[in-house]
């Protein structure tokens, strides 16, 4: 190896450090305030590794401010939302890929830009008209605003890329468009389909805007309900660092064991786009 | 269905199946489309047309409502806290779309070369854009707290003042900014990174054989030919920064007193804690079509600079 490639070497992990250490050290230090005592989190100089560690944080939250309904709550909302739009979306990425409709695409576009808060202000009353404040169908509903546009744009890439010579073999041997659809197109698009869901449910499940406007103390979502420790209930940094962290500790795993599907999904859209 | 004749149709000849095949797209799909296109006309379409409509009434959450016609709309320009959300929109857009333009380009060169645990660090990499929002903001708060926040140490660390952060007017946008920036640095490496992959290795190959240096390549050759990806990440980027909510509302809610209020938090505001609807909605319309006109706006710039590049050919 010569001088100038070990020079290189060096430099590109040095490149490679400086890029992620901002990312590594904070979660590095969301989980170390999260296990610390008061005492220790308001000490200064500040404590990497405490001498003591505060499980009970963990203990505490888990007991406390009804996270356990709270985490079912986001359950039922995300879930909900995510079968939801991919009952609806797939179907409609298939017709809309093989109709060649893309100007479909716009009405994706301007949800995509539309700031989420100019849905509530209607959606919110209509809600109120019909009664359905104070159950999680309002939040259910909602959310389809953000899982429906992903499932629907993800699936027309898809369903773009998939051969079409089988369906037709299929049409040729007498098969109906939904048996094409369910036995040929379907499950040659189950790639596509995982990409769709995996970011529907991150998406859902990260939904912070509509809930603080839409959730009663019964039906809050866990984003809201952290939202709501800040404000009231919790002064204490530890127990808050437990539960922002058990909050998003379920898309940290999805994010890392899921990464290519992710990655996929994020570009395919921006990408193709151009 | 006259399937049968067709098929008998189609073996006749594989010209004719061809044509068959692009023939082949009836509007009988419509059945696939039809049950999401009524869930998007009553999620975004009806949302859309009667935020319109209430914009254009004296609406308040339990008063009885009142035509007014455009009376909404003329009370923006003289309302100062509308005005000035504008300016801290922009200003906090301009350095969220540019910030994590330069080190996502710059974080995109490094993953594309080929080192051990590539994947892995892609993975920690990407996760503040994927984490949930509100819990990070949290955590960010407890690091921007000034006496006992980690910030501060590390600043006296390296020997520099201990700052405000987020508890002051004037360093307040900055450390949103950076926020921002740590959050969604990431979705433009992602999206340049996708361009770097798909670029030819023949100039590269030439440069190295003329000995040009590592800024060279990037500057005369990278750069051109990633610049429409450059465009798209930095399109999304506007989007989305103008839309900024979660990560201003959980760490500052607009303050120090309204000094970083954008207008998505004023539009919050006005319509769930004022409830006042109809001015709600037309300050919601204005924001759309600032954010499509922003938009309209890059996508004229990129154009006229293409045709200066190419010597208006294109």
């Amino acid at each position: 190896m010569s001088l100038r490639q070990i020079l290189g070497k060096i430099a590109l992990w040095f490149s490679v450090i400086v890029i992620v250490s901002p990312a590594i050290l904070f979660f590095v230090w969301m989980l170390s305030l999260s296990v610390k005592y008061e005492i220790d989190n308001a000490s200064y100089p500040p404590i990497l590794i405490p001498d003591r560690f505060a499980w009970q944080n963990y203990a505490d939250v888990l007991k406390s401010n009804r996270f356990i309904t709270y985490f079912f709550n986001t359950l039922i909302v995300t879930g909900s939302a995510t079968l939801l739009s991919l009952l609806v979306g797939v179907p409609a990425g298939y017709g809309i890929a093989r109709m060649n409709a893309h100007r479909a695409a716009i009405v994706i576009l301007i949800a995509r830009i539309t700031p989420g808060l100019s849905y509530l202000i209607p959606l919110f009353l209509m809600f109120q008209w019909i009664g359905l404040l104070g159950t999680l169908w309002p939040q259910i509903i909602i959310h389809l605003v953000v899982t429906v546009p992903i499932v629907i744009w993800i699936m027309i890439g898809y369903f773009e890329t998939t051969p079409l010579e089988l369906e037709e073999a299929a049409r040729i041997d007498g098969a109906t468009r939904w048996q094409i659809f369910a036995h040929v197109a379907l499950p040659m698009a189950r790639p596509g389909i995982a990409v769709a869901f995996i970011l529907a449910v991150i998406f859902s499940w990260n939904n912070f805007v509509f809930g603080i406007v839409l959730a009663g103390r019964e039906t809050r979502t866990l984003p809201v309900a952290v939202y709501n420790m800040i404000s009231f209930d919790q002064l204490s940094w530890g127990p808050l660092a437990a539960a922002a962290l058990l909050v998003t500790l379920p898309v940290l795993l999805l994010t890392m064991f899921a990464q290519r599907q992710i990655v996929a999904g994020l570009t395919a859209g921006a990408v193709k786009g151009g | 269905m006259s399937s049968l004749a067709e098929s008998t149709k189609v073996v006749a000849g594989d010209s004719v199946a061809d044509e068959r095949l692009k023939e082949w797209r009836p509007p009988s799909y419509w059945p696939f489309v039809l049950p999401a296109l009524i869930v998007v006309v009553a999620i975004i379409i009806f949302p859309w047309v009667f935020t319109v409509w209430m914009s254009f009434n004296e609406w308040k959450v339990g008063t009885p409502t009142a035509f007014v016609g455009l009376s909404n709309y003329l009370r923006l320009p003289n309302d100062p806290r509308f005005v000035e959300s504008v300016w801290h929109t922009l200003v906090y857009t301009v350095f969220s779309v540019i910030l994590p333009l330069i080190l996502g380009t710059f974080a995109a060169v490094v993953f594309h070369n080929r080192f051990p645990m590539r994947g892995f660090l892609r993975g920690i990499f990407i996760l503040p854009m994927m984490a949930t929002p509100v819990a990070i903001a949290l955590i960010w708060t407890m690091m921007f707290h000034p006496q006992l926040g980690i910030l501060n140490y590390l600043l006296t660390l390296v020997g520099l003042p201990k700052s405000l952060w987020v508890f002051h007017p004037n360093t307040v946008i900055p450390s949103l900014v950076m926020v921002e920036t740590w959050q969604w640095t990431p979705l433009v490496m992602l999206i340049v990174l996708g361009g770097l992959a798909a670029l030819p290795t023949e100039p590269y190959e030439s440069a190295m054989i003329d000995g040009a240096s590592v800024w060279q390549i990037f500057r005369h050759i990278t750069l051109p030919l990633i610049t429409p990806f450059l465009f798209i990440a930095g399109m999304i980027r506007m989007i989305d920064a103008l839309k900024s909510f979660d990560i201003i509302f959980a760490i500052t809610q607009g303050g120090p007193g309204s000094t970083s209020e954008t207008i998505n938090i004023y539009l919050y505001s006005v319509a769930f804690v004022y409830y006042d609807v109809g001015y709600g909605s037309a300050i919601a319309v204005v924001f759309f079509v600032l954010i499509v006109l922003l938009a309209a706006l890059m996508i004229y710039v990129r154009k006229r600079m293409h045709w200066a590049e190419t010597g208006g050919a294109a």
